[in-house]
């Protein structure tokens, strides 16, 4: 059965059905998913909860679906990692990685919103899914349409690492690589959306889309022992993703599966394209767009969709918000590898450099519970990495050869 | 003095259709004050209840989105070209 009542308009409040919308007609406002939360309220516990399968539909009653997922149903329900190795490096005492780097099928946070949001497509009757992506979400649109049968289209900035385009194209989807930035890309396929009547995860099906974010933050709820982070750092590109974490310990709260608390949101950008870190630490929530200048490009987004509401997450949680350099975010990738062994993205460096920031600046307290979300996957990404790190040492296939470079460690022929 | 307004398809049903209206003003206020007048209806869908442009309704003047100016005292001028480009997802970059 479902839960979902209909849309909803998050600025004017107007009542939209349960349709391929994404904006209020009447105001311009993004529309969001309105459950009955009384009626959840009565079916769920945590150990329904407990009950079900290891992956993120065992949320379901939260999720905006009418039936079963039809696409994705084995996403999610990633390792939460407690990284004492890391915490000790920082100097704080309770560190744990949300790692989606290793998220089933295409090793990203994406594989959750493209899961709702392909398994809403056929609920609605698409026969054509598409997006405009920075990449994760591309790979995974392109290898979830295959699973449901559903054609695809994928829009990117030609510009994307090897990894993203091939980790693509490899599932045989239609891939147009487009000479321009992401803001660019959205604003076009927007108006294919239009005029295709194609469903566009992140934009005309993005109020159910972005509930798959949610569970990212059930999980870390749900494996922290029933209890919410006392603070998380995450990834901002359009800035969905913080606003969900918000919500899911909100609705968590509210449906009397956790006691109340009060989780800080931290949002991480990479200095090159940083308009919702520079209104947070200005103190404005007006979003100035920028045109981004970062190798991270799965967060370069100068122009980001919830960047007004994202400020108001964080400043509401009480959280602050950062941005660090491309260097910066090199270091923060080979930290996280050197330290607990899991090779993340350039996302990923973004978001471990800006933890080790605002744990600088004292904004993150040494003493008490931190959540790091670590989103995509370091192999996809290897070109921002591969001049900055030691190549290897190649010896003779002898054992002298082998005692001489243990002795002096310097023999190397390459 | 006369400016033309690009108007979104959303809005089109106040214009009868038309994808682009001319108004006269002095500023950003009066052209919409002038929508108003003109083609009822627009104002209530710009504006919020204090009169302030609606958060998720950009409004460019030749290109250059008027927060970065003066916001409806933004001055216009004859034959300047206004655009009105819902922030749906995405959304454009200012004086491309």
């Amino acid at each position: 059965m479902s839960f979902v009542k209909g849309l909803k308009c998050r600025e004017c409040g107007k009542d939209y059905p349960k349709e391929a919308l994404h904006v209020c007609s009447f105001c311009f406002g993004p529309l969001e998913v309105d459950y009955k939360y009384e009626e959840i309220k009565k079916v769920i516990s945590r150990e329904k909860i407990e009950s079900r399968g290891k992956t993120m539909w065992r949320y379901k009653e939260l999720l905006p679906l009418d039936g079963e997922p039809t696409v994705g149903a084995q996403v999610g329900y990633t390792p939460l990692v407690k990284a004492d190795n890391l915490a000790k490096k920082l100097g704080v005492e309770e560190l744990y990685v949300k790692n989606d780097s290793v998220n089933f099928p295409t090793f990203s946070f994406k594989d959750r919103v493209v899961s709702a949001a392909l398994s809403k497509a056929k609920e609605l009757g698409f026969k054509t899914v598409a997006c405009a992506t920075t990449g994760n979400l591309g790979n995974s649109v392109a290898a979830q349409a295959v699973q449901g049968n559903l054609e695809s289209y994928i829009f990117m900035p030609a510009n994307l690492e090897q990894g993203k385009v091939i980790g693509t194209s490899i599932y045989g989807t239609n891939v147009i690589g487009i000479d321009g930035n992401y803001d660019g890309v959205n604003r076009m396929c927007s108006e294919i959306a239009d005029k295709y009547g194609w469903a566009f995860a992140n934009i005309n099906i993005r109020p159910y889309y972005a509930e798959g974010s949610k569970t990212y933050g059930y999980e870390i709820i749900e494996q922290l022992g029933w209890k919410a982070p006392k603070h998380v750092v995450v990834p901002m590109a359009g800035g969905s993703l913080v606003i969900k974490i918000g919500k899911a310990v909100k609705e968590m709260t509210e449906l009397g599966l956790i006691d109340k608390s009060n989780t800080s949101l931290y949002g991480a950008q990479a200095s090159g394209s940083s308009p919702i870190s520079t209104a947070v630490k200005k103190g404005s929530d007006v979003i100035a767009p920028v045109i981004p200048d970062t190798i991270a490009h799965s967060i370069a987004i100068g122009n980001p969709a919830d960047g007004y509401y994202s400020v108001k997450a964080i400043n509401e949680s009480g959280g602050y918000a950062e941005d660090v350099s491309d260097d910066e975010l090199v270091e923060g990738i080979k930290l996280l590898a050197s330290t607990e062994g899991i090779f993340t993205e350039t996302a990923g460096g973004v978001t471990v450099a800006v933890t080790k920031k605002l744990i600088d600046q004292g904004r993150l307290p040494r003493d008490e519970s931190i959540v790091i979300c670590i989103t995509g996957n370091g192999l996809k990404t290897l070109e921002a990495v591969m001049d900055k790190v030691e190549k290897p040492c190649v010896i003779d296939a002898n054992i002298e050869s082998f005692n001489a470079f243990m002795e002096k460690r310097e023999v190397c022929t390459a | 003095m006369p400016v033309k307004v690009r108007i979104p398809t959303p809005l089109r049903s106040l214009t009868n259709g038309s994808e682009e209206v001319t108004v006269e003003g002095n500023s950003i206020k009066e052209v919409i004050d002038n929508l108003e007048s003109n083609h009822k209806g627009f104002k209530e869908r710009l504006c919020d209840e204090n009169g302030q442009i609606r958060r998720f309704i950009n409004f460019y003047l030749n290109d250059e989105d008027i927060r970065f100016k003066d916001n409806q005292e933004t001055p216009v001028n004859d034959g300047d070209q206004i655009s009105i480009v819902p922030a749906i997802a995405g959304g454009r970059i200012a004086a491309s």
